[in-house]
Parts: structure tokens; C-alpha cells; sequence
């Protein structure tokens, strides 16, 4: 297998959605290939870091407009 | 005797019961869904916009008119889902108001290289978040996000950052699903890429 093949298949190694016999053709890749397994485990804490922390927080104070906005408007019927 | 009824797959998503509730004009049923979802419409048109004031009336209005046709969410799909679809064509208007001329669309063909092969391949070290506060790492990533190409800025935040599926994200934009795959394999590689210029392990002598 080359790095480039790897790399095609990296995503569904990450969300676990390959069968067994491809998994392990990658497992033996990642073996010999220090790129690849640098790749892999990068690519994997950059997804890691942005569903742990929020990039765009909505303020206690807009979120409470914005909720007697909409809900003023759903009592009068929109 | 009671009996334990499983019901596995068949398992009504508790917004069935609070959309139910909601047509028939509990006002509270939907104020439940709204306190469950805001942040995350906000976050998505955030990300869409890129304009604070722009997102924060995309959450308005999505609610309003999820609210306006709940009648016609056939319950084929997810509140949830329905409800981003809805956020998103809203997200996407507004993008279109404030760049007066130039087409935008979730659809468009993106042309880059960037992001197929990975080149800047030194390793992290292990938890490399740590080294930055919390504001100045909130800023290295909206940076870092921002510089995607929309199209695949969307479809990394609803597939990885949101949880939605796959599938469920090529419903929501309507994409296919082989486009959604290829569009979070590059948006993945290239914030893996633009995040290693901050978080690269430094070597002997480097500041």
C-alpha cells in the first residue's frame, strides 16, 4: 500500500467504518510508515480539538433576546 | 405482569413528542427545542456568514419558520436535521446579500489542491492545546476554519464538529454522499495542515 492510497482510506480508518481485512492492510502500512502514522494521529486531535471547543460561543445576554424575539413571535401566531 | 418492551430501533426521538405537541400550538413544546438547538444553529451559521450579527438573525428566522411549517416536517427525517437545512439555506441568502453579485453555493466546485497530500508532516506534541489560553486557542481555530473554502468548511463542522452522519449531512445540503466524503477527507487534511503551523513540535534551538 502507498502513502497516497493510506491517505484515501484515512477517514474511514478515523470514524471506524472499514472492513477487517482493509483495516489491517493499513495497520501494517501505519507499521512501516512514520508519515503516515503522524498523519493519522494529528488528523485525528485536529478533529478532537474542534468538537471540544466551541469557536463561536452565543452570549448568555443574545441568547436570551433572541429567544423572547422568537418566542413573542410564536405566541402571536408568527 | 409488566412486560419489558424493547423497542430498539423503533425508539421515538424525544423531539417526535415535543413537535407533536408544538403543532397543535404548545408554545413551551417549542421553546424546549429552541434551548436545545440554539447554540448550535448559531455555531453552524457562524460558520456559514462569518458575520456575528448576520448568524444571530439566521437563529431567529430559522426558528420562526421551522415554527411556520411544522406542518409540513414529514418526520422522515430528524427535527434536528430538518431544522439545520433550514438554517443553513437561511446562512446562505445572507452570504449571498453581502457579496452582491457572486454566486455562493454549498454546490460549487472547488478547485484546490490543497489538502490532498499532506506535506508539513513533523509531529504534535501530545496535547498541544495546552500550551495556549483558552481565548488565544479560540482564536487559532476560527483562524485556522476560516480559511477553508465554505464548501468544505460546512462539511466538516456538521459532520465532525456537530456529530450529524454522513448521510445525514448530504441530505442537509444537498450534496451527495461521495462529495461529502471527499469534501471532509480535504477539509480534515487541510486544517491538520494549517493547525501544524501552531502546534508542530519544536526542534533543539527553535523559539
Amino acid at each position: 500500500m502507498t502513502c497516497t492510497e493510506f491517505i484515501a482510506l484515512l477517514d474511514e480508518l478515523i470514524d471506524d467504518t472499514l472492513p477487517p481485512e482493509l483495516r489491517s492492510q493499513l495497520q501494517d502500512h501505519l507499521r512501516g510508515c512514520e508519515h503516515c502514522e503522524v498523519t493519522l494521529n494529528t488528523t485525528r486531535k485536529t478533529i478532537e480539538i474542534y468538537r471540544s471547543h466551541e469557536v463561536y460561543e452565543l452570549p448568555a445576554s443574545v441568547r436570551d433576546r433572541l429567544h423572547a424575539a422568537i418566542m413573542a413571535r410564536c405566541r402571536n401566531g408568527c | 405482569m409488566a412486560t419489558i418492551q424493547v423497542t430498539g430501533e423503533n425508539e421515538q426521538h424525544p423531539d417526535v413528542a415535543l413537535v407533536d405537541r408544538a403543532r397543535t400550538g404548545d408554545v413551551l413544546a417549542f421553546e424546549t427545542l429552541v434551548n436545545k438547538y440554539d447554540r448550535q444553529i448559531f455555531r453552524i451559521a457562524q460558520h456559514i456568514t462569518q458575520n456575528r450579527e448576520d448568524a444571530q438573525d439566521v437563529v431567529q428566522d430559522a426558528f420562526l419558520k421551522a415554527y411556520e411549517k411544522l406542518e409540513q416536517f414529514q418526520g422522515n427525517s430528524k427535527f434536528y436535521t430538518w431544522l439545520v437545512r433550514i438554517a443553513v439555506n437561511e446562512s446562505l441568502m445572507r452570504l449571498r446579500k453581502r457579496r452582491t453579485g457572486k454566486m455562493v453555493s454549498i454546490d460549487e466546485d472547488i478547485e484546490t489542491e490543497e489538502g490532498s497530500v499532506p506535506r508539513d508532516l513533523a509531529d504534535w506534541s501530545p496535547n498541544p492545546e495546552q500550551n495556549y489560553g483558552q481565548a488565544e486557542l479560540a482564536e487559532i481555530l476560527r483562524k485556522t476554519i476560516q480559511g477553508l473554502p465554505h464548501g468544505f468548511r460546512i462539511v466538516f463542522v456538521l459532520r465532525d464538529v456537530d456529530g450529524l452522519s454522513t448521510e445525514e449531512t448530504a441530505e442537509t445540503l444537498g450534496l451527495s454522499v461521495p462529495a461529502v466524503k471527499s469534501r471532509l477527507l480535504r477539509a480534515r487534511l487541510q486544517l491538520r495542515e494549517r493547525l501544524s503551523r501552531y502546534f508542530r513540535k519544536k526542534k533543539a534551538g527553535e523559539k
